[in-house]
């Protein structure tokens, strides 16, 4: 239980930052709390959008898929991370802060409806991007009911743990905004970074030696191809280059693209974000991979156990599931007193969701409540107080629909809301680089990737693994097209339909293509 | 100034592409430092070179025009 009182001094002191967030910005309005002004720094900007795109996924995810695939993971999802999303910082991210800075917006929807002088089209992406959120936001509940319960040795119940999160989450969030989010963000990825190398090192010695586990493992027929990529298929591999894609068209990351004091500041972000990367994501797949040799491990072995278990039902799955291997191997190799200090490093990593549910109460004051009138009808004290009972109803949804979801957590990331926003890309590069891109485009766009989500979930609901359809196929995994996972066709169909309808479509007025595009050729 | 972002565009595809490493998929040896296979090393090999690839964009290509824009429009 000593390990429960380091993780609720934890979560005390993430309360207080909250609070003391929520005292900084006593002067108000909008803009100070969606955005925190647009005044943060760069410490806090670097740690806090790493932080907020890093969540359970992460840690528990990432170590949960190695344990059953072995080091793909890291080359899967981390080192593409690594090249593609601080290209789209770069690219993309910079552009987002330039247009929210010059003409004052707070979300991609409202670049949206200005850049194409469009209105009900910026609803149906409101409408796509929040449904597409819920899963990622589920994500941080089901981490931290997981990793409190294992942590206490199931003396809390998961849906304890995950009310427990909740609630603490919901407080910060409503009481500091944006700026409290950022700051919890900074200290639980420093956090981390800090107590991840400390996981290492002692889960290494107690496992008797890194060297000797690798050894050990080639030696067996059974756990050598986890050390190889033999168990994903080329194609698979490939596809999984299209996932990172989801970063910028995330609405957490896009408007917090938009909080940065200066554009300077994406500067270190864009350097050390894949450095970043690499010191929590290499840890967490490597021990994960080596959990497999921990057979020491009761929890472990059962699910080893379960693994072996023909034919495979969902039971026997949610059994052999490892996302929370990284925990136990915590508690059983780590002293007590280090358990409790890693285990907070981990619900710090765990409860990223604060980030996503503020995004989805700016969007839904700016995009829904702000654009359809009442802002002006009730002011912007309103507007804040409607965003903190927003924030409070999500909160409470996730928790239930949490409670019922069984599915492991980067199979539910992967399926339904990377894919989902990864094919959302276009309508940002169409918004921001293409003086040709019209509101028709995106909406073809943005319905494509709403009926392909569908379409996928309605599919995996319905047939069971083995199952082939023409070039769909189900997989024990979830959904392949021609062999590749279906982001792969969802985001080339969503480019095309961008182009294809933008380039038969009318243009937005000439006035407002060039407040996007300035002609600096006369100035210069 | 065209030619240069081109340059940039294409060695960051050479970079895009190289995460392909099709050569290590089942290899398991030689092992760096006595236990990181050569499918994990390769990757954080890539992953610090990403970094330093970008510190290069940040030197040659940072878009500094957008922040004048953006600061002219809003001061």
């Amino acid at each position: 239980m000593i390990a429960v009182l380091f993780v609720s001094l934890y979560l005390a002191a993430v309360l207080y930052i909250g609070i003391f967030a929520f005292r900084r910005s006593q002067k108000g309005g909008a803009e100070d709390f969606f955005l925190a002004g647009r005044s943060l720094g760069s410490f806090v900007f670097l740690f806090s959008l790493f932080g907020t795109h890093m969540t359970a996924f992460a840690i528990l995810g990432s170590s949960g898929h190695a344990f059953a695939n072995g080091i793909v993971t890291y080359s899967l999802m981390a080192s593409s991370s690594a090249i593609v999303v601080p290209v789209l910082l770069f690219t993309l991210g910079t552009r987002l802060w330039a247009a929210g800075k010059k003409f004052g917006h707070f979300t991609p929807v409202q670049i949206f409806r200005d850049r194409w002088e469009c209105s009900h089209t910026g609803t149906v992406i409101f409408a796509v991007q929040a449904v597409l959120l819920i899963p990622y936001i589920l994500i941080g509940m089901i981490g931290g009911g997981t990793t409190l319960r294992v942590l206490s040795g199931g003396a809390i119940p998961y849906w304890a743990g995950s009310l427990l999160v909740a609630i603490v989450v919901m407080s910060y969030v409503i009481f500091g905004g944006m700026r409290g989010t950022a700051w919890v963000n900074t200290f639980q990825t420093l956090l981390f970074l800090t107590f991840g190398l400390a996981a290492v090192v002692v889960i290494g010695r107690g496992m008797g030696g890194f060297s000797a586990t690798v050894e050990s493992m080639l030696a067996d027929p059974s756990l050598a191809p986890l050390l190889t990529r033999e168990r994903i298929p080329p194609a698979i591999f490939f596809s999984y280059t299209f996932m990172p894609l989801s970063a910028i068209a995330f609405p957490h990351i896009g408007i917090f693209c938009l909080t940065a004091k200066r554009m300077a500041q994406f500067k270190r972000v864009v350097i050390f974000y894949p450095i970043c990367l690499l010191i929590i994501w290499l840890p967490c797949v490597f021990l994960g991979t080596l959990a497999n040799n921990a057979t020491n491990v009761p929890a472990i072995q059962s699910k080893l156990a379960a693994r072996q278990q023909q034919p495979a039902t969902a039971e026997t799955r949610a059994k052999a599931n490892g996302d929370d291997v990284l925990v136990l191997l915590l508690e059983h190799y780590a002293p007590v007193w280090l358990t409790g200090l890693l285990g907070a490093g981990i619900m710090a990593a765990v409860m990223a969701s604060d980030s996503q549910i503020l995004a989805l109460s700016t969007m839904f004051t700016e995009d829904v409540f702000a654009w359809y009138g009442h802002k002006e009808r009730f002011g912007e004290a309103a507007q804040v107080t409607v965003g903190r009972i927003f924030i409070f109803l999500v909160t409470a949804v996730a928790y239930l629909v949490a409670q019922r979801t069984p599915a492991g957590i980067f199979e539910l990331a992967g399926q339904y809301a990377f894919a989902g926003f990864s094919a959302l890309v276009p309508l940002l590069v169409g918004a921001l680089y293409w003086r040709g891109s019209t509101k028709y485009g995106a909406l073809a766009a943005t319905l494509w990737v709403a009926a392909s989500v569908a379409a996928i979930a309605c599919f995996q609901a319905t047939f069971p693994p083995g199952i082939a359809y023409g070039p769909v196929q189900r997989t024990p995994a979830g959904t392949t097209v021609y062999g590749v996972l279906p982001v792969v066709p969802m985001t080339i169909v969503s480019a095309l339909l961008m182009w294809l309808v933008s380039l038969a479509t009318p243009k937005p007025s000439a006035a407002t293509i060039t407040r996007y595009f300035p002609d600096h050729s006369s100035s210069a | 100034m065209k030619i240069r972002g081109l340059i940039l565009a294409a060695f960051t595809a050479i970079l895009f592409l190289l995460h392909q490493d099709f050569w290590n998929w089942r290899t398991a040896h030689p092992l760096a430092f006595g236990f990181l296979p050569p499918g994990l090393t390769y990757h954080a090999l890539y992953t610090l070179a990403a970094a330093v690839w970008m510190a290069v964009l940040v030197k040659l290509a940072w878009p500094s025009r957008l922040e004048q824009d953006a600061e002219d429009k809003r001061g």
